[in-house]
């Protein structure tokens, strides 16, 4: 998206602990992760929005994100720092996409 | 089985293949009038949450022991997608019970995950079908799965396919490969247009409230006549600004919060409103604040239906906007009613 975002910054990924598998380069939607020399690298971190199918992937959680819901609708429901519920979980409520 | 037996109940099953896990409903490749509608009406919210298909193991074409496994989710618009794009292939379709929710949106839930993805390989029985053993996911559905528990639990091996099913036909005639534009999600105008609808639909309750208030608002400013519609006019604007002209003027307005996009092109209405039908400053501004402030909202919805934007992102962007547009929307309302009230006072002759 051409406006981007608000980065999130929670992205984090230990080089140490990588084995240069490729999932998170594999997975991530927004082509965050690159793999240079047999480890992976963050290339493009302002992209992130925090999905977590990275960290879910890392066979040897090498990657840690907070992962979350960018929905507004969710989060002004949800309060302050509570629970954020979208409403489509299938029975009755509905889903935006 | 893993069918509930509605023989030729569904129009998108052919007939039915014999395996050696028993028989396997065949899909239609080619989409007809009754999926149109189907989509069509889905997308504007009716019966959003019914749409689904059958879970379970599905044939396309004539696979047979070597054909590849695709995985996807139960939303029958999702489904669709997907089977529309596979003609002439040769391929098995796992369908997880996502509750009737698209893939991305059901991986974030957790719906389409593991413990579905395990659950249904083994109920399918797809290990007696077929001899490799790989499973085809679609790229979004990574955030509900850990690719290497699936493996542990059914033998298979997890591989993310593209994001797209439009890409599927080239990524398997490459031998699966994945190039860099398969793997990224895009947020083009075909795509926001598709979600307008709905935003459209989650509005027009308040859109009605807010309009019949400021109609009687314009009756009591100018008394009853062609005058008075200027009123309803800010407000439609508004919400026309936040719902339609902010999806599809997205990546134009050069600003990253949705909220803001939201109140720029509700000014810009407001203000091409005021010019064009002579609204007087003191009636226009009060009106357009309340429209910009309606837009705004109805734009920062948007954020859910949206491919980029993080949690912590939104927490941010509502964290300013939502006292600016508590602040603005009342103050905008005071004003309002104190040109209201001038315009009776003025027209009843004190001055």
């Amino acid at each position: 998206m051409s406006t981007g975002y608000f980065e999130s910054g929670t992205l984090s990924l230990d080089e140490s602990k990588c084995t240069g598998c490729g999932r998170c380069k594999e997975v991530c939607p927004h082509h965050v992760f690159d793999l240079r020399e047999r480890k992976a690298h963050i290339i493009n971190r302002k992209n992130c929005m925090e999905c977590g199918a990275c960290m879910k992937n890392c066979p040897v959680s090498a990657v840690s994100v907070a992962v979350g819901t960018g929905c507004a609708q969710a989060i002004l429901k949800g309060g302050k720092r509570g629970s954020v519920e979208c409403g489509c979980s299938g029975t009755g409520g509905t889903c935006c996409g | 089985m893993n069918h509930s037996s509605n023989k030729g109940e569904e129009r998108y099953l052919l007939n039915e293949i014999e395996t050696p896990a028993g028989k396997i409903p065949v899909v239609k490749t080619a989409l007809e009038f009754d999926d149109y509608l189907g989509t069509w009406r889905v997308r504007w919210g009716y019966g959003r949450m019914d749409y689904r298909v059958n879970p379970g193991l599905y044939a396309v074409g004539h696979p047979d022991a070597e054909s590849p496994v695709l995985v996807t989710a139960n939303y029958k618009l999702t489904f669709d997608s997907l089977r529309k794009e596979l003609t002439e292939l040769n391929l098995w379709i796992l369908v997880l019970d996502t509750k009737g929710v698209n893939v991305w949106c059901a991986a974030g839930k957790g719906t389409f995950g593991t413990k579905e993805i395990i659950r249904r390989v083994l109920k399918s029985r797809l290990f007696d079908i077929v001899k490799h053993r790989r499973l085809i996911l679609p790229q979004l559905g990574a955030p509900g799965v850990i690719a290497h528990e699936v493996t542990k639990s059914t033998g298979f091996s997890v591989v993310y396919g593209p994001v797209r099913a439009s890409d599927v036909r080239e990524y398997l005639a490459s031998g699966m490969k994945k190039t860099e534009e398969m793997a990224k999600v895009t947020f083009t105008f075909r795509d926001r247009l598709v979600l307008v609808p709905l935003e459209i639909v989650g509005a027009w309750k308040i859109a009605l409230i807010f309009a019949g208030i400021s109609l009687f608002a314009g009756i009591l400013n100018d008394g009853i006549g062609v005058r008075a519609l200027l009123f309803p006019l800010f407000i439609v604007g508004g919400i026309i600004g936040g719902t339609i002209l902010s999806p599809l003027l997205l990546p134009f307005i050069p600003v990253k919060s949705f909220a803001l996009k939201g109140a720029i092109i509700g000014i810009a209405l407001s203000t091409m409103i005021a010019v064009f039908f002579r609204v007087p400053a003191f009636t226009a501004v009060p009106l357009g604040i309340i429209a910009s402030a309606i837009s705004a909202y109805a734009a920062l919805q948007f954020t859910g239906a949206s491919t980029y934007t993080s949690e912590n992102g939104v927490r941010y962007e509502i964290k300013f906007a939502m006292p600016v547009l508590r602040i603005s929307g009342i103050a905008g309302m005071i004003a309002a009613v104190a040109g209201i009230a001038a315009s009776i006072l003025k027209r009843g002759g004190i001055s």
